[in-house]
């Protein structure tokens, strides 16, 4: 190999990320000091990132084996079957850090990149939904704040758009997500993205790179400098590292959708004429990632030429084009003899193919630049062989989060307090962002944002799809282990309302830094949790994401797993939906429903601090009532289904309201046990899992008390929410006209967007 | 090129960036419009008004301008 | 009967449109690159993001080959139907006057809008009746119709204003809630509404769109 002028040092090696004691077992693994190109891509793979390097064991123990599920952890997405020979891709990401750049590209390019995690395994995408979070707004009534506020305002609007502008131009429907504002995002947004896609069980192809002899295809843009940005310490020295240039180096990368479009149309029909034996996405570390993990799943080595790349880009190094992060790229491996097909079907969609390099037997990733070779690496000890970091948890021995500011007055009447989070920004009308996703293209929805609990995809046989995407990060800060395991069943819950089992399960896990032993103890604990709800709920992880690192100068974002699940229902003209359809159907509370107050939107808006723990969960009772609401939406006996979440039963109840144009009449007993946290405030706003608001023919909602707890409460009808509470003296209660309500719902977020 | 909305219609992005401008502490600002810049090597510069015309631009909502740098 | 709807790279909802033809009579896709309209006796334009919207919205499909066969085909008589995006294209092409500029909101917005059939003989609207009530889902960012007001006098008096917003429903500004407009002839019609997504009341929670193409296959029968 010819000699660099200057060999990287230590000094280039922590730069790049990688710890002395890492740099030593790289040298060691090549055997002498790795050159530019090989440092560059060992700091990429080793990063935390590509190499899981703190969460990988723990990852280890989550389930991942289920009767549905036909591509598990471990591809670019995972996969279950959903009837008819049909299965559904899907997983989510993050794309946390490049949104807090740059919030448009950021939250753009993450959309990209899960869309092509799912065409890379020989899905059609059918549909993407989104999680997000950010700091607090500022009050709605402020139309220009300064400092924090107006920056969460600017993220908010730039991501909205972003994901927007990407699903809307690429033609995969928008159908769902979540939006929450919390104080310690304010510095760390979380940016999760989920997409499902639908193929034939034959279709799924594997990434894995086969047939020592077969060439390397990219396909897709050409390669730029985008995403090289703390690479660029590797410059030459004629280029340099600093100043000006430094300047020509971006950072964002920058996502164009109608060339994924021409990206998608031209993999699946690649794959559909059987022309690959292998597919992978070039996502984060570019072709870097793709070619060594290919490589490391085919047991193979591979040969990349960079002077065959095509560059938007003059004098691009070697380890720039190893390491760009240019976008709507594709790698795949082809039979000699096929070649000619491929390049003749990339030109058809007008995208760009060439081939840049072969499969080998050598088990080593070699780069060359022309006749040149430029760098050498095992292949094992790129991908398999970085180190694995055991964590050290420890409980924190005192609250780590600030208490959230207060906006509500501990004393305001009920009534008050319904409004005021009805008006919140965590609970308000989210109007305003999903009216800029198209959610109907693929003429596949049959349950559009706000209509249901989750999204409802219909399928060719008549049945449907269903899917939620739910995380909770104050809740999981209370109680890292118990505040998962609600989230989990928050998602199965969504599920059940619109009727559908849930199938399989994909998670974000968004963290804090895992070398502090409390967030190494956050991130166990809801891991543990993650995989007893899974476990519980027969729901298995088919692949997922996490995303470490998440602090500030302010501290730690709360633990925050977002769960995406995947259900089916049998019959999709029997989606359950929310909305009170009827006056004069009962209204009844299902499921053993304990609320108490501690980590709840109240407790938030109240400003108290977090409780330390969470009550335990009945998990096995939630899951019975999960199936009983289920049979209850299958059999068309019931009007409505929505589970109570944040602010409790009041709030589930005003969403019902609002939802279908009714008011409600309730009596609520309050819980004379004060030790069990019994009183007014929790009767009417407290949270805990496993409890659902129905309504329907009382008889109907009677009858499901042979399997769960029913409590009949009230009815529909008229122009008020109206709730006495029974059991309180002297009589409690509140009083809210539907108008007001709904004032007070629609103004929470709309202000936020110009 | 210089692609410009016609006068008389609505340029809601010139608008929007005309009302954001003084809560920056830019006064005085008006007459804000929004428009596209298209540069290209041409070695027939006659035959840009064409080029303009069918494509560039559309004349029914937009004004161009040619400016040429030998 | 058959209809033919074009695919142009970025087109989204020509699948969606397929499926609502299909509903009525065959259809087949024809790919831009084609001049061969396949025997097609009325073509669909439909919506997406054609060419990434570069430039301007439909400003460089209206040069594809197809879309050369489709103007031919609309100059002797054809029925033309495009579709937001594709209503974009015909006024490019300049099958029909106009033209359509960014929302006034400057953004995408998906909504379910109601639509009032302002003229209920042309090909495209014969199914329904005067003033009838169209409930079709619009999601666009780039759907504010406009024309001179001498041309949009003219446009009222000849009947070429074929759907308008119901009251309250224009949320793009267009001139005049105007929605939809045919040519002179009346044998081609543009919309921003996508009455291929309101063909099913499970998916689109109307199935007033399907009249649309109902009164194109009785246009074409008549004809016959």
């Amino acid at each position: 190999m010819a000699e660099a002028a200057t060999l990287p040092g230590v000094g280039d090696a922590l730069a790049l990320g990688l710890t002395r004691d890492e740099y030593e077992l790289v040298c060691a693994k090549q055997g002498r000091v790795p050159n530019q190109v090989e440092l560059a891509m060992y700091s990429l793979l080793w990063s935390e990132h590509c190499a899981y390097k703190h969460s990988k064991k723990l990852l280890r123990t989550l389930p991942t084996q289920g009767e549905h599920v036909v591509m598990g952890p471990g591809e670019n997405a995972g996969a279950v079957d959903v009837g008819g020979g049909l299965v559904c891709a899907f997983k989510v990401e993050s794309h946390n850090h490049p949104s807090a750049v740059e919030p448009f590209q950021g939250a753009a390019t993450g959309v990209g990149g899960i869309l092509r995690d799912i065409f890379a395994i020989g899905a059609r995408p059918i549909a993407v939904l989104d999680s997000l979070r950010f700091g607090e707004p500022g009050p709605a009534s402020e139309q220009r704040p300064s400092g924090p506020a107006a920056r969460v305002r600017y993220l908010l609007e730039g991501a909205v758009s972003g994901i927007g502008h990407y699903g809307n131009s690429i033609g995969v429907p928008t159908v769902g997500g979540e939006v929450y504002f919390e104080g310690p995002y304010e510095q760390n947004c979380l940016v999760n993205a989920m997409a499902l896609g639908l193929a034939r069980r034959e279709q799924l192809i594997r990434s894995a790179a086969a047939g020592p002899g077969n060439l390397l295809v990219l396909f897709g843009a050409s390669t730029g400098r985008d995403g090289i940005g703390g690479a660029s310490v590797l410059a030459s020295a004629e280029l340099g590292g600093e100043g000006e240039d430094a300047a020509k180096r971006p950072t964002v990368q920058v996502g164009d959708p109608f060339e994924e479009k021409k990206l998608l149309e031209c993999s699946l029909e690649l794959l559909q004429l059987g022309l690959l034996v292998s597919l992978q996405d070039l996502g984060a570390a570019g072709l870097t990632s793709s070619a060594a993990e290919m490589a490391s799943k085919g047991e193979v080595g591979i040969d990349i030429d960079v002077a065959r790349v095509p560059l938007r880009e003059a004098g691009m190094e070697p380890f720039e084009v190893m390491v760009s992060e240019s976008q709507e790229r594709m790698l795949c491996v082809v039979e000699p003899a096929n070649l000619q097909a491929v390049l003749r079907v990339c030109e058809k969609w007008e995208v760009g193919g060439t081939a840049i390099g072969s499969v080998t037997e050598t088990m080593l990733v070699r780069v060359l630049d022309g006749a040149e070779l430029v760098g050498e690496m095992p292949v094992r000890a790129l991908v398999d062989e970085c180190p694995l970091y055991d964590l050290h948890p420890e409980k924190p021995a005192a609250p780590i989060y600030a208490p959230p500011e207060a906006s509500v007055a501990l004393g305001c009447s009920h009534r008050e307090a319904l409004l005021a989070l009805l008006a919140s920004p965590n609970l308000a009308s989210r109007r305003a962002l999903f009216e800029q996703y198209d959610a109907i293209v693929q003429s596949r929805t049959v349950r559009r944002p706000e209509q249901a609990d989750a999204a409802v995809l219909a399928l060719p046989d008549g049945s449907a799809i269903a899917v939620s995407i739910d995380g909770n990060g104050r809740r999981v800060a209370a109680d890292p282990r118990r505040g998962t395991v609600a989230a989990v069943l928050e998602c199965a819950a969504n599920l059940a309302c619109v009727g559908a089992e849930p199938l399989g399960t994909t998670n974000n896990l968004n963290f804090g830094n895992p070398e502090k032993p409390h967030i190494a103890w956050q991130l166990c604990e809801s891991v543990a949790g993650l995989a007893e709800a899974c476990r519980a709920l027969r729901a298995p992880i088919v692949g997922g994401n996490v995303s470490l690192y998440n602090e500030g100068s302010t501290g730690p974002i709360y633990p925050t797993p977002v769960i995406g699940m995947v259900g089916r229902l049998p019959d999709a003209r029997r989606a359950g939906a929310l909305a009170f359809q009827r006056a004069g159907d009962a209204i009844a509370v299902v499921g053993a429903f304990s609320p108490s107050a501690g980590a709840g939107e109240l407790a938030k808006l109240e400003g108290r601090p977090l409780p330390d723990g969470l009550p335990e969960i009945d998990i096995q009772a939630a899951v019975a009532t999960h199936a009983a609401v289920r049979d209850a939406v299958r059999a068309g006996s019931i009007s409505s289904a929505h589970d109570i979440a944040e602010g409790g039963l009041a709030v589930a109840v005003a969403e019902c309201c609002l939802a279908g144009g009714f008011g409600a009449s309730l009596r609520v007993d309050v819980d004379v046990d004060a030790d069990a946290g019994g009183d007014a405030r929790s009767a009417l706003f407290g949270e805990a899992p496993g409890g659902f608001i129905l309504s329907g023919p009382a008889s109907e909602l009677e009858a499901l008390g042979e399997r769960v707890p029913v409590q009949l409460i009230g009815s529909v009808g008229g122009e008020m929410l109206r709730i006495d509470l029974v059991g309180c003296e002297p009589p409690d209660g509140l009083d809210a006209a539907l108008a007001e309500l709904q004032e007070a719902h629609a103004g929470g977020l709309a202000g936020f967007f110009h | 090129m210089l692609i410009r909305p016609k006068a008389g219609i609505l340029d809601p992005q010139g608008v929007a960036v005309e009302r954001a401008l003084p809560a920056l502490g830019f006064e005085g600002v008006h007459n804000v419009h929004i428009g596209r810049l298209v540069e290209l090597d041409v070695s027939e510069p006659g035959r840009l008004e064409e080029m303009c015309e069918k494509l560039l631009a559309n004349p029914l909502v937009e004004d161009y301008e040619i400016i040429l740098d030998r | 009967m058959k209809f033919g709807v074009l695919q142009f790279p970025g087109s989204c909802d020509e699948v969606d449109a397929l499926g609502a033809a299909r509903r009525v009579g065959e259809a087949e896709l024809i790919w831009h690159g084609d001049r061969d309209l396949g025997g097609a006796e009325a073509i669909v334009v439909p919506g997406g993001f054609s060419y990434g919207d570069y430039l301007r919205a439909g400003a460089i499909a209206r040069f594809s080959p197809a879309m050369e066969s489709v103007i031919d085909f609309a100059a002797e008589g054809g029925l033309v139907l495009g579709i937001c995006n594709g209503f974009q294209v015909l006024c490019e092409a300049r099958l029909l006057p106009g033209a359509l500029l960014p929302n006034t909101n400057l953004r995408f917005t998906f909504r379910q809008v109601e639509l009032e059939v302002q003229a209920a003989s042309t090909p495209f609207t014969r199914a329904c009746s005067p003033g009838q009530l169209l409930s079709i889902p619009a999601k666009h960012g780039w759907g504010r119709y406009y024309a001179e007001s001498h041309t949009l006098d003219a446009m009222q008096d000849a009947g070429q204003v074929v759907l308008r917003y119901a009251q309250g429903q224009n949320f793009n500004g267009s001139a005049r809630d105007i929605a939809g407009v045919c040519n002179e002839q009346g044998n081609v019609f543009g919309l921003m509404p996508h009455p291929e997504h309101a063909v099913e009341e499970l998916i689109g929670g109307s199935s007033d769109g399907l009249l649309i193409f109902e009164s194109m296959r009785m246009a074409v029968a008549g004809r016959g």
